[in-house]
């Protein structure tokens, strides 16, 4: 089962031809996606051969998707043109957009979520500014490093690439159904919440581990989720206990705003709704496999 | 990016929103000199990034210039919650008749924007948040006069604020802010709708569709350092500890920070000296810039590098160390690197092959953060009395 994406997903990548899309289309391939295209306005009809594959280029999201069956898109677009290729996916009625451009405006964001809202949320974004999903030896949309973890039992849900990378690391003997990197950003489609329910109906998955960071109320809100609708068990981790007020801590939506957005509280709002919270990374490792 | 309060101004008149006249001056002649020009009486206001300015001693009405001069130099110098004050505003005391409260910003649990309106404002809005209204903008139908007048309704204030609403969403959208506040927005004598206040947080990913927002970053009150690193690109804040930070990804440095101040607990309460995420791909280029901001702290006592090996595989991280300590030549402060994730070994097995002086290897964040809070520690100590040149 896994969520998000399986071994059944189609997958296209706008922005193939630019340098990153194309690096990792490579290394999507050499997880076992099923890549089906791209998609480069101006560029319909080349190939870009990869290892063994051509894959076929195409004009537009729609064009793509009829032609091949796609129900999965992943975004390397850079931030200036990520509204304009966002928004198309979600005109082209895709099931799931995965962003992975950083750096995108907030206004731009909130309007490709408003229109997605507007058009009924057919379309489920992730990101932006994150790692996308793998559902290790299914599938793997973005840039997840695929060969650090196996299949497994956990699902992760994450605003952090590389704590995602760290505990997939170390969880790795255990293995993972689906890490899903929700990104950093203040404003982002896909939420803790999605993914904890999704993990809560996947049963594949027996823990979910969930790692959050300064900013924002969505770990607040996911605790009050998990209190509510998550009988599986929950680990979690906060990042940025030591974060000095009003400054941005590396990703848009990590910071501080007075007293509001504090690991403590998120730490402490997660413990009383009986999430298990690690200290470090590895303590919290630790405790997933007590669980388990 | 914050604006001080001269700046958001500066930005409402360019889109039509009342403000009144300003100036801002740095020291207590030229206030006066201002002063004339404006008229008696006048406010003095401190130019700081920070609220609860009025309560701090930071605005004061001047009746005569020699108040002017009293108020400017009380002011001028003042630290407000940790902000010097460099900068005053002049401006005319206004004849108000009601205050109001108002803001546009970003919900971010509603991935939406937000209007906040009370029809009582003033400096203890934050005390009285029942009397908010709260409505929810949609960011793809924004603000016309008719969505303005129902959130003026909403909010208890007059009619005649809504085009002044409009003109604000203007100031949202055009500039791309995360917020635009106005706290007091008043009500005159004749009726009319003026911004005493202003706040505007401006969105930094935003920057490269606004080239004159550059003009607004405030270089003096910059810190060196952060200023240094984002010369060079490098994702850096300074903070005041001893444990200099280099790591990948955000959520890890952040994390680093964390274990490195636990583990501090233990040795003195030595702290984390900064952030520094330098990315994903960690090369020698941004290591060896990374290494040498930090390292240019003259607080800083030890370097913990936490790396993990994502996408890029941990012997070119290794050989971009390598490389990087090689390019400053000397690292006169020990440097404790971990290394996970993929190819570790082989990028440990490079680290020490290379056996460079001062480097030392731990194999895990929590072993590592313990290494190099110690090392800060006894190095405090060894300054005190028997320097031994480190470890």
């Amino acid at each position: 089962m896994a969520i998000f994406i399986n071994s059944g997903s189609r997958v296209i990548v706008q922005g193939m031809t630019g340098s990153e899309g194309r690096k990792h289309t490579a290394r999507m391939l050499a997880a076992g996606t099923t890549i089906v295209g791209g998609v480069t306005p101006g560029k319909g009809g080349q190939t870009v051969q990869i290892g063994q594959s051509d894959i076929p280029v195409y004009d537009s999201v729609a064009k793509a998707m009829a032609d091949t069956g796609a129900d999965t898109t992943v975004i390397f677009v850079p931030p200036k043109f990520a509204k304009g290729a966002v928004v198309e996916a979600i005109d082209a009625e895709i099931g799931l957009a995965v962003v992975i451009t950083e750096g995108i405006p907030v206004h731009d964001s909130a309007y490709f979520w408003a229109h997605a809202v507007a058009k009924g949320n057919r379309t489920r974004i992730i990101g932006p500014n994150c790692p996308g999903v793998i559902s290790p030896g299914k599938a793997n949309a973005g840039i997840i490093p695929a060969d650090i973890t196996t299949a497994g039992r956990i699902g992760l849900v994450s605003k952090s690439g590389t704590l995602t990378y760290q505990l997939m690391y170390e969880l790795r003997d255990i293995g993972f159904s689906t890490a899903v990197g929700i990104g950093g950003d203040p404003v982002i489609g896909t939420t803790h919440i999605d993914a904890l329910a999704a993990f809560q109906d996947d049963p594949e998955t027996e823990l979910i581990v969930m790692i959050g960071e300064i900013g924002g109320d969505a770990e607040e809100r996911a605790a009050a989720f998990v209190k509510e609708n998550v009988t599986k068990p929950v680990v979690g981790y906060v990042a940025g206990f030591t974060a000095p007020e009003g400054k941005t801590m590396g990703h848009a939506g990590a910071i501080v705003s007075g007293s509001a957005g504090t690991a403590a509280a998120k730490a402490q709002a997660l413990e009383a709704a009986g999430v298990k919270v690690g200290k470090t990374p590895s303590e919290t490792a630790t405790l997933a496999r007590q669980l388990l | 990016m914050d604006l001080y309060e001269y700046q958001a101004k500066e930005l409402f008149s360019k889109h039509g929103v009342p403000t009144g006249p300003q100036r801002v001056v740095a020291n207590p002649t030229d206030a006066v000199a201002a002063a004339r020009i404006l008229g008696l009486p006048v406010v003095i206001k401190a130019q700081v990034k920070v609220g609860g300015r009025g309560k701090a001693g930071g605005v004061k009405l001047a009746r005569t210039t020699d108040e002017v001069t009293t108020h400017a130099e009380a002011i001028l110098g003042l630290d407000i919650k940790g902000h010097l004050v460099r900068k005053v505003m002049v401006t005319p005391a206004s004849d108000i008749v009601r205050e109001y409260y108002f803001s546009f910003l970003l919900d971010r649990a509603n991935r939406t924007f937000l209007a906040l309106a009370s029809a009582s404002g003033g400096v203890d809005i934050e005390e009285n948040p029942d009397t908010l209204a709260r409505i929810p903008v949609d960011a793809v139908e924004g603000v016309d006069l008719a969505k303005a007048r129902e959130i003026a309704e909403a909010a208890g204030l007059p009619e005649a604020a809504a085009p002044v609403l409009v003109q604000l969403w203007k100031v949202f959208t055009a500039e791309e802010a995360t917020l635009v506040e106005v706290n007091p927005l008043i009500s005159g004598s004749r009726g009319e709708i003026v911004a005493l206040d202003g706040k505007v947080t401006l969105d930094d990913n935003a920057s490269f569709r606004h080239p004159g927002h550059a003009d607004l970053v405030d270089t003096a009150a910059e810190d060196p350092l952060e200023a240094a690193a984002k010369a060079k690109d490098l994702n850096y804040v300074k903070l005041d500890g001893q444990v200099g930070i280099i790591g990948n990804g955000a959520g890890l440095v952040m994390s680093t920070l964390d274990v490195v101040a636990y583990a501090g607990e233990q040795h003195g309460g030595v702290k984390p000296a900064n952030f520094l995420d330098i990315g994903g791909g960690a090369s020698a280029d941004v290591m060896a810039n990374g290494l040498e901001i930090i390292l240019s702290d003259p607080d800083v006592r030890s370097v913990l590098v936490n790396v993990f090996g994502g996408i890029t595989a941990c012997d070119a991280v290794a050989n971009g160390i390598v490389q990087a300590v090689k390019f400053l030549g000397k690292v006169d402060r020990p440097l404790v690197v971990r290394l996970d994730g993929n190819n570790a070994e082989e990028g440990r097995r490079i680290l020490a092959e290379a056996a460079l002086p001062g480097v030392f290897q731990i194999e895990t964040m929590d072993e590592a953060a313990d290494t190099a809070a110690k090392l800060a520690s006894e190095d405090s100590l060894a300054g005190s009395s028997f320097s031994t040149g480190g470890v």
